[in-house]
């Protein structure tokens, strides 16, 4: 494994576009260069890259922490971590085989190969994170260089601190707007001992109830997903834990649970196999099914739903005729929010923040980047 | 603008017995659960709608007067502090639980609403509030979010942070926004991470949705003794090591153990120098298994006994000794000062026998409580107020015991928060440039600076004074 400190050179690149007003596109491996806006195109912005600034820095798994710096491969940090019996809880995509890309089936490249870093600052969980919790949830502290171009570190690498603002987890999901990423330290666990999922074949509304119910029982679940037909649930811990799970919950034993859950993690699953745009509604998780044209799959034990409209309900780009609106409006009566996660439409990637959030957001943004360096308008236009 | 002035403008729109101004009767507010500091607000305002909060702060921001909330003032580090020219903003009055919903396992509640309430309520769905601060009794769920409290079950599950999924929040400027959903995330930066432990200075929390988790289906309590402080220390990583995240993993060391045993008699080692409390939950089978595979760590770790609580009255009991730690430590002294540092857990051995070194340095005693499986100390300082310069001493001992936590690669405070008390350690912890990052987040939500102003960030000048003198022996020098 690489071991970089790269810092000074990514704070001095910070200090120049500072300098020459110069708009910084920052970039880890590019496997997530599908997700958000199209940065604002001017001729005055460069791509910064944290790829050279690599390593894990510490590592002790009694301490359950792992601090490494952001242009590290995932798949390396998860590999070290799994010599240990450990890992990344929140069991975050790598994106990394081609799987995004339109023809879906091209192998992997070293040049997208998701690193740390980018996976902090889109906040990206997999589906244990109902029931583990979530990227920013295994944030410990953070690194960064502000728009000042200062080094500044927060948190740390001990499991609870309240000495000053969290920082570190206002940076996951941030989508480099307030600050490049040096190191971020995470909270790790146990892998577990092991896994099951079993299959049931059932109804949506009988899928949603169940998912919910069984949460709500001291079942050792870890992931819950419905594809229209079947009903997955995972369950993982003590084998005798595990195996008692399975028998309340029924159903068949998957053979080859960890290639499905994969398929899930990394949108290979078949149902993901379009050009369509894909929308991720992330919803309460009891939401009965949601009545829209198109195809879901529901992850995360109910609470996200990933949907594929009809082309003439949802149109690609430049159809006027588009049903945005109400997909926003939906939604947010039932009191979630939507993403464009992927593909290209008229409407802005993120769901419409009201006018004192977006006032938040532009103060927060003023306040760690003033001059607006940073992946400007990734996130909203304003930021 | 003065208080009388003040109070008639507030009685447009209050009843008047949400406004004290009496001098005695403000006295209850003059401070928190960390006595050792007062001040006499302005007025203390309870109002009993967010409309009527909102209309306050409204106010406050018109006419420029800061405001200090408060949930039950249980809070060890002066966060809930009144300032004298403002508003000491009781939440007291916004009790309800609102909504529980055990198919998405949440409740939906009030600032005012204590920590248990809501396990209690939420036990006849088999679900409960998975933080648990000691002072669970009284503390209130806006407290909480406002500490980013803990307790002794967040190394498996979690802070306040992890088990909040919404706030509404009352903006400086009176604006009432949401921040976070019931969906698992929200569009835009994490502004509900950012509220918990904020300390009251972006926002008024007006309403909290929790998440609820189900009851594990058992738990069993092992309770070790050793005779050797650092062996039960060491104990803590290799049970980390044995791939197992207890529930819970708190040490005591002799002296919290005789306090304890002499308060609730919760059948302690009374020779023993340190026990460590370890709870395993789960499934039935998984608890039979991890309750093995403990047994022999902390035998083969060197413990002199280890026992296994025989049913649940003796797993309560064992715990019952552990939560009364400091009122039973308070029994030992007039008063104690609690402090809150963070280590790395190998650190353990090292930073306790340090404190002691101190404690013998300062002539003041020592009695050792903590969230050993988070690293997170609660060295007990017992002094008397009435001797004179005994208060000192005792603040003296505490700063060094948080200097040191920064030292060995942890933080100040793990839990209690900074508020007035650890104000000067912040400029040991961070940088100037770190501090002043925080000063233009805190800016960014309150431009103003209106909201507790004065603690958990200190002013630049306040560093520099403090970095440039040293308190006492508090220097950094090692």
């Amino acid at each position: 494994m690489i071991n970089n400190d790269n810092s000074k050179n990514l704070q001095q690149a910070v200090q120049e576009a500072r300098a020459q007003q110069q708009a910084l596109l920052i970039k880890g491996s590019g496997s997530k260069a599908f997700y958000g806006n199209t940065p604002a195109a001017t001729e005055n912005s460069r791509v910064l890259s944290t790829r050279e600034h690599q390593g894990i820095i510490n590592y002790e798994p009694k301490e359950l922490v792992i601090t490494a710096r952001s242009g590290t491969p995932l798949h390396e940090l998860q590999a070290v971590l799994a010599e240990q019996q450990q890992m990344l809880a929140f069991e975050p995509p790598l994106f990394s085989s081609g799987s995004l890309q339109a023809a879906g089936n091209q192998p992997a490249s070293d040049a997208q190969q998701a690193t740390l870093g980018g996976t902090i600052a889109c906040g990206f969980s997999g589906p244990r994170r109902p029931y583990t919790g979530s990227a920013r949830d295994f944030v410990l502290g953070s690194r960064i260089i502000n728009g000042e171009a200062e080094i500044l570190h927060f948190g740390g690498e001990v499991m609870k601190n309240v000495a000053g603002y969290d920082v570190s987890r206002l940076m996951v999901g941030a989508l480099g707007t307030l600050g490049v990423l040096l190191d971020i330290s995470l909270k790790v666990l146990p892998l577990p001992e092991s896994e099951q999922t079993q299959v049931l074949e059932c109804s949506i509304q009988d899928a949603i109830s169940w998912m919910n119910q069984w949460a709500g029982s001291p079942l050792p679940l870890s992931a819950a997903c419905y594809d229209g037909a079947l009903l997955y649930i995972r369950l993982s811990g003590a084998p005798s834990a595990v195996a008692s799970g399975a028998r309340r919950i029924g159903g068949d034993s998957l053979d080859d649970s960890q290639s499905f859950w994969q398929s899930i993690r990394e949108l290979q699953h078949g149902f993901f196999k379009n050009d369509k745009p894909l929308w991720r509604l992330a919803v309460p998780a009891d939401t009965p099914a949601i009545d829209l044209q198109g195809k879901q799959l529901i992850d995360w034990g109910g609470a996200q739903r990933w949907y594929i409209a009809d082309s003439e309900y949802i149109a690609d780009k430049g159809n006027t005729d588009n049903n945005h609106e109400s997909l926003y409006k939906t939604i947010t009566d039932i009191g979630g929010h939507v993403t464009l996660f992927k593909g290209d439409t008229d409407a802005g990637v993120f769901h419409p923040l009201s006018e004192p959030l977006l006032a938040i957001h532009r103060r927060l943004k003023q306040a760690f980047d003033p001059q607006g360096i940073f992946n400007p308008g990734r996130m909203y236009r304003e930021l | 603008m003065n208080k009388s002035e003040l109070s008639s403008k507030l009685k447009q729109f209050l009843p008047a017995a949400a406004i004290i101004s009496e001098t005695e009767a403000l006295r209850p507010y003059e401070c928190d659960g960390l006595p050792a500091y007062r001040k006499m607000p302005l007025l203390a305002v309870l109002p009993q709608t967010v409309e009527q909060l909102q209309q306050v702060v409204k106010l406050c921001y018109r006419e420029n007067i800061p405001v200090v909330a408060r949930g039950a003032a249980t809070g060890l580090s002066g966060g809930a502090l009144p300032l004298e020219n403002g508003i000491l903003l009781g939440l007291s009055r916004f009790n309800k639980i609102l909504d529980i919903n055990p198919l998405t396992r949440t409740a939906r509640v009030q600032p005012g609403v204590r920590n248990l309430a809501i396990s209690e309520a939420a036990a006849r769905h088999g679900l409960y509030y998975a933080p648990d601060p000691s002072s669970q009794i009284a503390c209130t769920i806006g407290g909480n979010v406002a500490e980013n409290s803990g307790g002794v079950h967040c190394l498996k599950y979690g802070l306040t942070v992890h088990n909040v999924l919404e706030l509404k929040v009352v903006t400086p400027e009176g604006e009432l926004v949401t921040f976070g959903s019931a969906a698992l995330d929200s569009a835009g930066y994490d502004l509900l991470a950012l509220m918990n432990g904020s300390e009251g200075m972006l926002g008024i929390v007006v309403e909290v949705l929790v998440k609820l988790l189900p009851k594990p289906e058992r738990a069993q309590v092992l309770l070790a003794a050793f005779d050797d402080v650092e062996k039960a220390a060491d104990s803590v990583g290799e049970i980390i090591a044995e791939g197992i995240i207890p529930a819970g993993l708190e040490m005591m060391d002799a002296l919290a153990i005789q306090a304890a045993e002499d308060f609730v008699h919760a059948g302690y080692p009374r020779d023993a120098k340190a026990i460590l409390l370890c709870e395993v939950d789960g499934t039935n089978e998984e608890v039979s298994e991890h309750s093995k595979r403990v047994y022999d760590v902390l035998t083969a770790c060197g413990a002199s006994e280890v026992r296994t609580a025989r049913d649940e009255a003796e797993r309560l009991r064992f715990w019952q000794g552990r939560k009364s730690a400091f009122p039973a430590v308070g029994r030992l002294s007039p008063d104690y000062y609690c402090m809150d540092g963070t280590v790395p857990r190998k650190q353990l051995g090292t930073v306790l026998t340090r404190i002691s070194q101190l404690s013998e340095h300062y002539q003041l005693p020592v009695a050792n409580v903590f969230h050993a499986g988070d690293g997170n100390l609660h060295p007990l300082i017992l002094y008397d107020a009435n001797t004179p310069g005994e208060l000192q001493r005792a603040e003296d001992f505490g700063a060094e015991i948080l200097e040191l936590s920064v030292e060995v690669g942890g933080t100040i405070t793990g839990e209690h928060g900074v508020g007035h008390e650890k104000i000067h350690q912040m400029c040991v912890q961070f940088s100037e440039a770190e501090l002043e990052q925080f000063r233009r987040l805190k800016a960014a939500f309150d431009p103003h600076g209106l909201l507790n102003p004065g603690k958990a960030i200190p002013q630049p000048k306040r560093c520099s004074e403090y970095r440039t003198i040293g308190s006492g022996s508090a220097s950094c020098s090692h």
